[in-house]
């Protein structure tokens, strides 16, 4: 695919230049986690049956960047330079929709891996994170869910008509399904019917997943998330591929 | 020879015409323009040609080829300029460039180009802080990369002063030099006119007119007019016996002279020398496209 390399340079080039979605990708889960640490401390815990806060939370917070990547930077980029005409100028040229595509959605998921290791490596640095389980199962889970929430994103950006709109859409989406599923306050301390709501959110599922491989938990025990994710990822590939537009 | 041929083209959005059975052709290395007031559907017609949308029906040639059906091939061998402005604000020009440059199977050095059109200097600025003008050599550039055979230009140099709007027109001009085809959609008529080899006037869909600018202007059988001051009074005689001068007015010291052929301001010059008869503030007003738009439409294009 001929332009692919440059252009997969540019984007991310633009995504480094872009403030607030660098803030809120690369920096906002380091202080959160800074936050929770300085409170909660990474002691073991009888609440999460014998591991400590910080451990527990890592994994989720993991979530808040593939959301934060998926439901919002996704759809408010892709849905401005669709609005910019940046797409319809690219079109004119002998450009391949492919290279486009692939293009967006290796860069979101460069972005959201760095912003995954950056806050790992803070973690074990300064809270002394402690990993139980297989790191190809975790680079499963993470890859799963993020192509999922990916494709989530293109869903609000093929069907968002302007980018003010799915700029909204991600953020209404976004922000219950953050403090809902397990992201930011453990499930633990949710009521049962809250539980029973969160189990609607896609993000929960990341959750469970990435907290599940992250302990050392079989295959097995997150068959149902990984189904979800999967589902999600098929169903949004579908609709965005119908509904996208260019212009 | 017909380097693109629109045969019956239309286009309908939600139920509005808004092309009608638009049939010409562009012939290889001229510079042809599509004129008419905004909302025409100008835009419209050279998106279809430049295979950015789709006709309803009509059959469009470019280069040999049905875009809708050669898109990547065609692509390869046009250069298109958009209407809007279509870049990121925070790409560098030479990340602009460079990545144009790349989406083509051949490129001219990028390097050349940039110095052509003046932007060496904003080599690493961001696209964002370019001003208007330079925002279009920018877009002249991309157009210009592929070393294309045909260059759709839409809109150059709306929003730019006067002068920038002069450099453009230049620049279109070595284009052709070049060798290469110009096909151009403007609403200014004077573009038109100082730019086209032949010019489609469109209007409400509909192609109302397809010249040159000459002849269209001539067939309009407007006069000419010479206008000027004098303090004398006498003139008037003198002048109604030029050939050329169809009839004379006087409105206090101005004096309008009327006449079709283009020998009448050499006439009029010449006779007023002549007598020796000090003359200010004289100008000439010509029938412009403009004069040919309003009338064949009875309406004013709106600049």
């Amino acid at each position: 695919m001929r332009g692919f390399k440059k252009y997969l340079i540019i984007e991310f080039k633009l995504f480094l230049r872009e403030p607030e979605a660098f803030f809120f990708t690369l920096i906002f889960p380091i202080l959160i986690l800074v936050v929770f640490g300085s409170i909660y401390g990474n002691k073991p815990t009888i609440f999460f049956g014998g591991r400590g806060t910080i451990d527990i939370s890592v994994p989720a917070f993991m979530a808040i960047i593939i959301g934060m990547s998926g439901l919002m930077n996704i759809p408010m980029a892709v849905a401005t330079e669709r609005e910019k005409g940046i797409l319809k100028r690219l079109r004119a040229t002998p450009i391949h929709p492919a290279t486009i595509l692939l293009g967006w959605i290796l860069v979101y998921f460069l972005v959201t891996s760095i912003g995954a290791i950056l806050l790992v490596v803070a973690a074990k640095i300064i809270y002394n994170l402690h990993f139980d389980g297989n790191f190809f199962h975790i680079l499963f889970a993470f890859s799963l869910s993020t192509f999922s929430f990916l494709s989530l994103g293109f869903v609000i950006a093929s069907v968002a008509p302007t980018a003010r709109t799915a700029n909204i859409t991600g953020n209404i989406i976004f922000f219950p399904m953050l403090f809902l599923s397990g992201a930011t306050f453990p499930t633990q301390i949710m009521p049962e019917t809250v539980r029973r709501i969160s189990n609607l959110f896609p993000l929960t599922y990341v959750v469970k997943l990435l907290q599940g491989f992250w302990f050392g938990t079989s295959w097995g025990e997150q068959l149902t998330a990984i189904m979800v994710l999967l589902v999600l990822l098929i169903l949004g590939v579908l609709i965005s591929a119908l509904t996208f537009q260019w212009e | 020879m017909a380097i693109i041929r629109v045969e019956h083209l239309r286009k309908s959005y939600n139920h509005a015409i808004a092309v009608d059975d638009v049939s010409f052709e562009v012939e290889k290395g001229e510079i042809f323009g599509m004129v008419g007031p905004n909302g025409a559907g100008k835009t419209t017609i050279i998106e279809c040609i430049e295979s950015l949308r789709h006709p309803d029906s009509g059959n469009i040639t470019v280069l040999g080829v049905n875009p809708q059906s050669n898109r990547y091939h065609l692509c390869e061998k046009i250069g298109i300029q958009l209407q809007e402005a279509n870049l990121y604000s925070r790409i560098k020009v030479w990340e602009a460039i460079d990545l144009y440059a790349s989406l083509y199977r051949r490129s001219l050095n990028t390097a050349y180009l940039e110095e052509l059109m003046g932007l060496k200097e904003k080599h690493n600025s961001y696209v964002g802080k370019l001003s208007r003008g330079q925002k279009q050599r920018l877009f002249i550039v991309l157009a210009l990369i592929n070393d294309p055979e045909i260059v759709f230009l839409d809109e150059l140099t709306t929003g730019l002063d006067p002068q920038s709007r002069r450099a453009m027109w230049k620049l279109v001009q070595d284009i052709q030099n070049q060798g290469k085809t110009v096909f151009l959609v403007t609403h200014f008529m004077e573009e038109a006119e100082q730019l086209c080899n032949r010019v489609g006037i469109i209007d409400r869909g509909h192609i109302i007119a397809l010249d040159t600018p000459e002849n269209l202007i001539k067939n309009l059988d407007i006069d000419r007019r010479i206008i000027f001051t004098v303090k004398e009074s006498i003139i008037m005689e003198k002048l109604k016996k030029i050939s050329s001068a169809r009839c004379v007015e006087q409105k206090d010291e101005k004096i309008i002279v009327y006449g079709r052929s283009e020998e009448l301001v050499g006439e009029v010059v010449n006779m007023l020398i002549r007598e020796k008869i000090y003359f200010r503030h004289l100008h000439i007003e010509q029938p412009t496209l403009d004069d040919v738009f309003l009338h064949l439409t009875g309406r004013e294009i709106r600049d």
